[in-house]
């Protein structure tokens, strides 16, 4: 069975038909204002038969919240009284975003202590009472967060159910859900996403309706793409949009590995004006550690750790002194440079000069210093790439994008370059390739640290299964095992997260 | 010389006092975001030099111990802080003149902020550590044999306790502890009461401003595009000890706390070589090869190579191109007594203290 991948990028919507993990055909098209035309042309472009899974990955739900465009008013009920009263929900928002968002806001008494024990017990009274409140002022969209409550998840619980029950329209988004241990970053989590629900559902059913239209049949299943490069189904998304966040680096690191034929190792993707560099650990990014802001609010989704440099096949070639870039002609470079008929040296020029590019339509263009140019535009990418490795050992090294001609074939501490076909279009491949996980971030207690981190691959491989994995093709990709300070009885914060193909398309591939 | 913090003052010590909290001391984040809401609204906050403190001057003096996780999920109230003086006040029959930090390094430089939005009282531009250290008895008011009692300690709940009595500051340590992890790992403390005499002659002097002027440096660069780090070391006469990527850190607990090693492997000039660095909640010492080349009680400080951010032991991760930096301590804390609270050997080190800036 084949599948498609699209990725809505703020430039271009790519797209990619697949079949197990040989490529067919790509697309590269425009992204269109209503994104629905981008996407309906990738469709057009690829061939429609024996398709399983449409998988999308978009920056939809991103731009909205950064534009402040398109979100929907919000209830906040945290649990956790008679503490947190002076950081009440939206602490810390950029005040426009807040004011686009804010619904009513609630704390009741309840909360969990990070054994396990309860730190008050939760005050149905008063989330009755709020719910109420909810259902009078017409807010649907509501976060339920509780102090701890990824450690015992039955307060939030409870209260989702109790506001159920006395506000039958309301659609709630329970921290625990989105979660790590912070209790205000899980909730600004919770609350992107309760404020995008409205958005999610005309979205959703407008890929929906694409798709149906486009003809591919009544078993396509269609899937959007998480953060941390796995599916999203489509039940799921329209209930957590925020999990689509940031998805397109991520897509396109998963499509280089998959094209490389490379699991661990490094990514460059050289294009216009920058190059990003990441790091491939077991065929995914390796993430990023910070806290993450997203669009100002802070949150503590897992993000791959990028390294940008401004370094592309548009950059500037300047003299007195002599550097390149970081400014860059970016899409005007068919017009602006030597090569093209324009005025400006580019790294282009450069390579083209140097006889080790040819682009048709493009002239040779006179540059005495071009093999100066692609000696030191080699070395800031090595440079770059050394300052992602994190051992001394010898990696492999994918090359893509426009740019990718900028790369030495040899550099130190790189085994080899690999430069793949269909690399400009690796995230489109990438969303095609995206595999079920499932995640545990927890603390565990007096177990120790092998019995502590089976238990915790125990719980992600049965959350991954619940999404739909492949039972015999679950792996763990992940452990972090990080005990505690000043918490008695042995306590670590353990994370764990594995993945693995979607059962009924890896089955039909055999 | 009588200074008035404004909301700026406010969001430059977030960054100095993570600076100075050497690895630990938690985050100030969440308690910057309180003070940030409570001078939102305008209020203003007193910091006075301790020169001019009344030799009879009582003074609180606060700080929240707990396990820095906990503290990301229970979200301090500032009133806790302030219930914990006023505990200690009733206790005592007597009222407080101003409040200060115990521990300038990390989320509780805010302390004295939060008591005194509440109290209405002025904050001693000083402190007890000019730094963080992972224990409560590393103070210089242990090392100047100080009395140690009593102690008044809250949680949000309404649990207050004091201890009247103990033998030892270490005694104190222990029993403070104790009630600490009984009440769910964070609770708010009010210190044995200081007399301004007292808080003259061994209170760590205008650590408070320091650590604004150090936040008030990264920001600076940061807008000027020049480098925070050079920013950092030129206002608080520190040195660059270092600058790599973090290629390893193993982290375990034994006692309560956070041990363990990150290596950093080189860059630029560096390159080519490796510095260990141990930890204790705090990064106490910094070895190349065997040899250790700094050391406590000097500030050894791991920052963000690009942003001058600080990086504590429970966020450092593998990959994060760091500038390692040392700084010298104040001299009360290298006198043969200060070592015998917060010299290497305090802290289970063989070793003789490392001065980064000799």
């Amino acid at each position: 069975m084949r599948r498609i991948g699209i990725d809505v990028g703020g430039t271009n919507t790519d797209g990619a038909l697949l079949d197990g993990e040989q490529v067919i055909e790509t697309i590269k098209t425009p992204t269109t204002a209503d994104v629905l035309g981008g996407i309906r042309k990738a469709l057009e472009g690829v061939s429609h038969s024996d398709i399983g899974a449409v998988v999308i990955g978009t920056t939809q739900f991103t731009n909205a919240v950064v534009q402040r465009s398109n979100l929907n008013r919000v209830g906040f009920l945290r649990i956790g009284l008679p503490a947190g009263r002076s950081l009440p929900p939206l602490s810390g928002w950029p005040s426009d975003l807040a004011e686009a968002v804010r619904g009513e806001t609630f704390l009741v008494r309840g909360g969990i202590e990070y054994d396990g024990r309860a730190f008050e017990e939760l005050d149905e009274q008063a989330v009755i009472e709020a719910a109420r409140q909810f259902a009078d002022s017409g807010i649907n969209a509501i976060v339920v967060a509780g102090s701890f409550s990824p450690i015992d998840t039955r307060q939030e619980i409870r209260t989702a159910e109790l506001i159920a029950e006395h506000h039958p329209k309301a659609q709630v988004t329970v921290s625990h859900r989105l979660g790590q241990l912070g209790l205000l970053e899980r909730e600004n989590a919770a609350g992107l996403n309760a404020c995008l629900l409205e958005l999610a559902e005309s979205v959703i059913a407008a890929f929906a309706a694409a798709i149906d239209q486009a003809g591919l049949g009544s078993q396509t299943r269609l899937f959007l793409t998480q953060n941390n490069g796995t599916l999203l189904r489509i039940k799921e998304a329209v209930k957590y949009p925020v999990l689509t966040f940031a998805s397109g680096p991520t897509n396109s690191m998963r499509g280089a590995a998959a094209l490389g034929g490379v699991d661990d190792g490094l990514v460059v993707d050289v294009g216009g004006t920058t190059a990003d560099f990441g790091a491939l650990v077991s065929g995914y990014p390796r993430q990023a550690n910070a806290a993450v802001e997203v669009g100002g609010v802070r949150t503590l989704f897992q993000l791959p750790d990028v390294l940008s440099i401004g370094l592309g096949g548009g950059s500037r070639i300047h003299r007195n002194p002599f550097r390149i870039g970081p400014d860059s002609v970016g899409q005007q470079l068919v017009t602006e440079a030597l090569a093209f008929g324009g005025s400006v040296p580019t790294l282009t020029d450069a390579a083209i000069a140097a006889g080790s590019l040819h682009v048709d339509g493009a002239s040779r263009p006179d540059l005495p210093n071009a093999d100066e140019v692609l000696n030191h535009a080699a070395k800031m990418i090595a440079d770059g790439a050394d300052r992602m490795k994190l051992s001394s050992l010898e990696v492999p090294l994918i090359a893509v994008g426009g740019g990718a001609f900028a790369v030495s074939d040899t550099m130190g501490g790189i085994s080899e370059v690999v430069r793949p076909v269909h690399g400009d279009t690796a995230n489109a491949i990438g969303a095609a390739l995206a595999e079920v996980s499932g995640v545990v971030d927890r603390v565990f207690h007096d177990m120790g640290h092998d019995a502590a981190v089976s238990e915790a691959i125990h719980l992600a491989t049965e959350d991954a299964l619940a999404s739909g994995a492949d039972p015999t093709a679950v792996e763990v990709i992940e452990v972090e095992d990080l005990p505690l300070a000043y918490l008695p009885g042995d306590a670590r914060r353990i994370r764990v997260r594995v993945v693995g193909p979607l059962e009924s398309l890896h089955s039909s591939n055999g | 010389m009588t200074r008035i913090l404004d909301a700026q003052d406010v969001d430059d010590l977030a960054v100095g006092a993570w600076v100075l909290g050497t690895g630990g001391g938690g985050s100030p984040y969440l308690n910057h975001l309180n003070m940030q809401r409570i001078a939102a609204e305008g209020m203003q906050f007193e910091l006075i030099d301790p020169q001019e403190l009344d030799d009879k001057a009582k003074v609180a003096v606060v700080s929240t111990m707990g396990a820095p996780l906990v503290m990301q999920e229970r979200l301090q109230d500032p009133r806790d802080v302030a219930r914990a003086v006023e505990v200690m006040a009733e206790h005592t029959g007597s009222t407080f003149d101003a409040v200060m930090a115990t521990e300038i390094g990390g989320s509780n430089a805010f302390q004295p902020l939060m008591a005194s939005a509440h109290l209405g009282i002025p904050i001693v531009d000083a402190d007890a550590m000019g730094r963080a250290y992972p224990e409560a008895q590393m103070t210089s008011f242990a090392i100047g044999g100080l009395q140690p009692w009593p102690l008044a300690l809250v949680d949000p709940r309404g649990v207050e306790a004091i201890v009247t009595h103990v033998p030892t500051w270490k005694w104190m340590e222990r029993a403070s502890r104790a009630l600490t992890i009984e009440t769910g790992s964070m609770a708010a403390t009010c210190k044995a009461p200081r007399s301004g005499v007292e808080v003259k002659r061994w209170g760590v002097a205008n650590s408070m401003s320091f650590a604004i002027h150090l936040g008030a440096k990264v920001r600076e660069a940061r807008f000027e595009h020049e480098d925070p780090v050079a920013a950092v070391c030129s206002a608080a006469n520190g040195r660059v000890l270092f600058t790599g990527k973090i290629v390893d850190v193993n982290r375990r607990t034994t006692g309560g706390f956070l041990r363990g090693v990150a290596k950093i492997s080189g860059l630029d000039h560096y390159a080519g070589s490796e510095v260990e660095l141990e930890f204790q909640n705090e990064w106490l010492v910094a070895r190349i090869e065997n040899d250790a080349i700094a050391t406590v009680p000097h500030l050894i400080c791991l920052l963000d190579a690009t942003s001058g951010e600080a990086i504590g032991t429970e966020t450092a991760r593998y990959g994060q191109r760091v500038a390692l930096i040392g700084i010298s301590a104040p001299p009360l804390f290298l006198s043969s007594n200060g070592l015998e609270y917060v010299g290497p050997r305090a802290m289970g080190y063989d070793l003789d203290p490392v001065d980064p800036c000799p």
